[in-house]
């Protein structure tokens, strides 16, 4: 275990030398063309003396990736550093300990930098368009492509709500009273106006979706409330964007009138529709190239990204919602995509996207500390302590009263548990932060900037520390651990088919008529035209069934053992007694086919030795008896092969559609045939070695 | 007029007491109900497979048994009916009311079990109390029969699999010649556990007077 010692050790040397070339990340790359000059120069100098230069030193070359290196690899080795205390972790939500960190490397860097006399800082800063280019777009990636669909459905209506009118709520009230508090005489504050506050107040009344990834990601909460916060942190990003830019104009108008007022309504929905629009036409048309790349299998995880990316861009292109846009394309191409992509690529897209969100979640955390510590701050203290209550009561306030109303329209009503979890969970983060920088230079942006700094301090570390106990106090429903079973998806699916029967008895068009049509429609279009090969066709019941089957094989076929099993409750106990076996083999696609024969093949090697060792040891243990006959030796083998044979069929359910039927077909006789010259060899040493003792004893 | 009417009022509070719809939901239903038999006092299977919106729906046929299976009725008999009134109706749909907020753990486990009681009837066709490896077949089968041959052999697998799964979470450990009969009530419940239908089996019923979803047929 690395002592903190140690580790802030290495900490400084990497500060350090990170800072030993004077660096900040937004700054220009001026002075590049004096280095190259300057050893030209002095080459020519010496050029009659000096020797051909073995080892020369160039950074500037480099200077850039190295840094953005350096930034990453710092980041990583403190998240690997904290699990490294398991009790601290425990307590303290990552993202604290990461914008700690980022403080004491921003006080470090600013430490070593005190001697310089430019009021220009060189502590690096979150740079709007680094964040919102590269830092924001994986996190929002990663959750829109593995959103929960049907939670998300299924309760759209009040996320809905929560986004937009608990947001604007938020704002409103917010501003409001931040100006009714700028107008007490004791504050100082008489130069903040309305349209001043109102902007501060839409800035910072957006819940934010990467810090309540952060924290939620570690409570593992129930799904219902789970989807509730993350669903509004990720829908109230139109709701921020057209408050933001309608603020922002209008405080440098000045005036208000109605049209104005109006035309920001019909922005909202342009925004919001505009950016889903987007990200659907991306989406489909990223599920239609997935139907052509069965020859190119490596570059199919690029598409994904790559699709995604674009959507994010075109969307920022005409200041619409970019979150919306990414959200739309990530749920728009996923079903079509995993249906056509291999299994590697579907991993490859799983993995890839969780790394790079996580980079990129620990990076923003990273510079928010650091950030802390670079900028230039006013603090007041009625501004900011107020602005803090403020957060803490209009969010009460906002949930509260909209639960009173969205509990008359929901079956599964939310209780005042759920309420308290939703309302505690409204964190800020970043997002805030950033837009708060774009802000015109003012003196108020200081200070707005401070004030901001301190509520996302206060959320994070407050209420993402206490969260977790209150949990448990609650006793709050936590999430299903296990995956779905195959009972349980058939009973799904004859629940929706059943209740959309019972809704047309009753002659009313309800939800689940409606699902019932859109999946039709799906079925009998969308999947012929994107997906590729004859599993267009193939119904949701019988890809769910090939999945777990897969799956199933995989993990027989990693712990390498066949008998394995969890329970021994075999297919006779199942069968009726009279009925023979049907051992029909239908087809299924080549492609599949030879997918499975691949993995299988290459996961094989493990165990045919194992099987080896098995039978050696069983052996092993006769040569001592007095019958040494080459037939009981045989009979053994043979008996064992029995064995292996009856515990494989443990497993296999039916010869038709069962990978591990096509293992035994395959894999398992291939041992017990390729171990027997061997065996033979070591039969006859054993012979040789029981005849020498039978001859000395 | 004044006898007529509390006469129906008093017939919907003996209906409201025993299937827990309210009043004006019951009258919806009622008026769904005369649509739906043209104005008859009784339906038949052939008025209920003559809505077509249901033709599209792959267990069509197990949602109409269900509804003139007499085992849906609480009253403890068995068999089918020819027709149903509307009463028997509402008996039905009452098991597909949403649950209400005011509710204590004892009430949600007793609605749980009314609600998979329907879902095992509906499975359990020949009433042995058990549902067999061929009745779970048929169940798959019908889910999968829109879906052309492919379904039909992937049915077999598919039911036999999750039938091994229902055993073997019941039963961990049989011996090679026990013999599982089939699927209990109680196991039903066991491998349901995590579906929670208490909140998930409901429709929504109308209050206010909706107008009339035309159901295909003229109605004289």
């Amino acid at each position: 275990m690395a002592s903190p010692g140690v580790r802030v050790l290495l900490l400084l040397v990497l500060v350090s030398s990170a800072h030993g070339d004077a660096s900040g990340i937004n700054r220009t790359r001026g002075n590049r063309t004096l280095t190259p000059e300057e050893e030209e120069d002095s080459q020519q100098h010496h050029n009659n003396t000096k020797a051909f230069p073995v080892l020369s030193f160039n950074f500037e070359h480099v200077r850039k990736p190295f840094e953005i290196s350096l930034w990453i690899l710092l980041a990583l080795l403190m998240k690997l550093g904290f699990h490294l205390i398991p009790r601290v972790s425990h307590i303290v939500p990552e993202s604290c300990l990461l914008i700690v960190v980022g403080l004491l490397v921003g006080g470090v860097i600013k430490a070593l930098d005190s001697d310089a006399s430019d009021t220009n800082s060189s502590v690096p800063v979150l740079n709007t368009k680094l964040f919102f280019l590269y830092l924001l777009p994986p996190i929002i990636l990663d959750a829109g492509y593995f959103l929960p669909i049907r939670h998300f459905t299924e309760n759209l209506g009040t996320i809905l709500m929560f986004a937009v009118v608990g947001t604007l709520w938020n704002a409103f009230f917010i501003g409001g009273m931040m100006y009714g508090v700028c107008q007490i005489e004791a504050a100082q504050l008489g130069d903040v106006d309305l349209l001043s506050c109102l902007l501060f107040g839409s800035i910072i009344s957006a819940v934010d979706p990467v810090a309540v990834l952060a924290v939620f990601e570690e409570i593992h909460i129930n799904e219902l409330l789970y989807i509730l916060v993350f669903g509004e942190s990720l829908l109230n990003d139109a709701v921020t964007v057209v408050l933001y830019h309608l603020f922002e104009e209008f405080s440098h108008a000045g005036t208000v009138t109605i049209t104005d007022a109006f035309l920001g309504v019909i922005c909202f929905f342009v925004v919001s529709l505009g950016g889903v629009m987007i990200g659907l036409i991306y989406g489909i048309v990223g599920a239609f190239t997935s139907r052509f790349t069965l020859h190119s299998r490596v570059i199919e995880p690029l598409f994904v990204f790559l699709y995604s990316y674009m959507a994010y861009l075109s969307a920022e292109v005409f200041h619409l919602s970019g979150i919306m846009s990414l959200i739309a394309c990530g749920v728009a191409m996923r079903p079509y995509v995993e249906a056509n992509i291999s299994h590697k690529s579907y991993t490859t897209i799983k993995y890839f996207m969780k790394m790079w969100s996580s980079v990129s979640e620990t990076l923003i955390f990273i510079f928010l500390g650091v950030s802390t510590v670079a900028g230039p701050h006013v603090w007041n203290w009625t501004f900011v302590i107020f602005t803090v209550i403020l957060c803490l009561v209009s969010r009460v306030l906002g949930v509260v009263g909209l639960t009173f109303i969205i509990n008359k329209f929901r079956i599964v009503k939310l209780t005042k548990k759920d309420q308290f979890i939703v309302a505690y969970g409204g964190l800020r983060g970043a997002i805030a932060f950033s837009l708060g920088f774009l802000l015109t230079d003012t003196h108020m942006k200081t200070m707005f900037l401070t004030a901001i700094i301190t509520v996302i301090f206060f959320t994070v570390f407050v209420q993402g520390m206490t969260i977790r106990p209150l949990v448990e106090l609650l006793a709050v429903k936590k999430k299903k651990e296990t995956k779905r079973s195959i009972n349980e998806e058939i009973h799904t699916q004859f629940l929706d088919h059943l209740l959309t029967g019972i809704e047309d008895v009753c002659g009313h068009y309800g939800h689940h008529h409606w699902k019932d049509k859109l999946n039709r429609f799906n079925k009998t279009y969308v999947k012929k035209c994107l997906i590729s090969g004859e599993r267009s066709t193939e119904p949701q019941l019988i890809s769910f069934y090939n999945k777990m089957e897969l799956r199933q094989a995989m993990m027989l076929v990693e712990s390498g053992s066949l008998a394995v099993l969890p329970s021994l409750t075999s297919m006779q106990n199942i069968q009726p007694r009279d009925t023979v076996k049907q051992r029909v083999i239908p087809s299924i696609s080549k492609r599949r086919e030879e997918e499975i024969r691949k993995m299988l093949r290459s996961n094989l090697q493990k165990t045919r030795q194992r099987l080896r060792s098995y039978s050696r040891h069983d052996l092993m243990m006769d040569p001592f008896e007095e019958d040494l006959s080459e037939v009981k030796f045989r009979k053994q083998r043979v008996e064992m092969g029995r064995r292996v044979r009856l515990t494989e069929t443990h497993l296999n359910v039916h010869n038709s559609l069962s990978f591990k039927g096509m293992v035994s077909q395959m894999g398992y006789s291939m041992p017990l045939q390729g171990g027997e010259r061997k065996e033979n060899k070591q039969m006859k040493a054993l012979k040789m070695w029981g005849f020498i003792m039978f001859i000395f004893s | 007029m004044g006898t007529t009417q509390t006469r129906s009022e008093n017939k919907y509070d003996d209906l409201v007491t025993k299937t827990g719809f309210s009043p004006e939901q019951i009258k919806n239903l009622h008026k769904r109900f005369q649509q739906l038999s043209e104005n008859e006092e009784t339906i038949s299977k052939e008025h209920l497979h003559s809505i077509p919106a249901l033709a599209n729906n792959p267990i069509k046929k197990q949602i109409i048994d269900a509804f003139f299976d007499k085992r849906n009725q609480h009253q403890d008999e068995v068999g089918s009916f020819q027709e149903i009134g509307f009463e028997q109706f509402l008996m039905v749909l009452s098991h597909f009311r949403p649950p209400t907020l005011k509710m204590s753990e004892e009430d949600k486990a007793r609605i749980r079990k009314e609600k998979l009681r329907f879902l095992f009837n509906m499975h359990d066709t020949d009433n042995d109390g058990t549902i067999t490896l061929a009745e779970y077949r048929k169940v798959v089968e019908e889910l999968l029969s829109k879906s052309g041959t492919m379904g039909i052999e992937a049915a077999k697998a598919i039911a036999d699999a999750a039938m091994l799964g229902v055993a073997s979470t019941n039963v961990p450990h049989m011996k090679p010649d026990e013999f599982y009969e089939g699927i209990t009530f109680e196991h039903f419940e066991q491998i349901l556990k995590g579906l929670e239908m208490e909140t998930r089996m409901h429709i929504r019923f109308m209050d206010v007077n909706t107008t009339t979803m035309r159901c295909g047929k003229s109605t004289s």
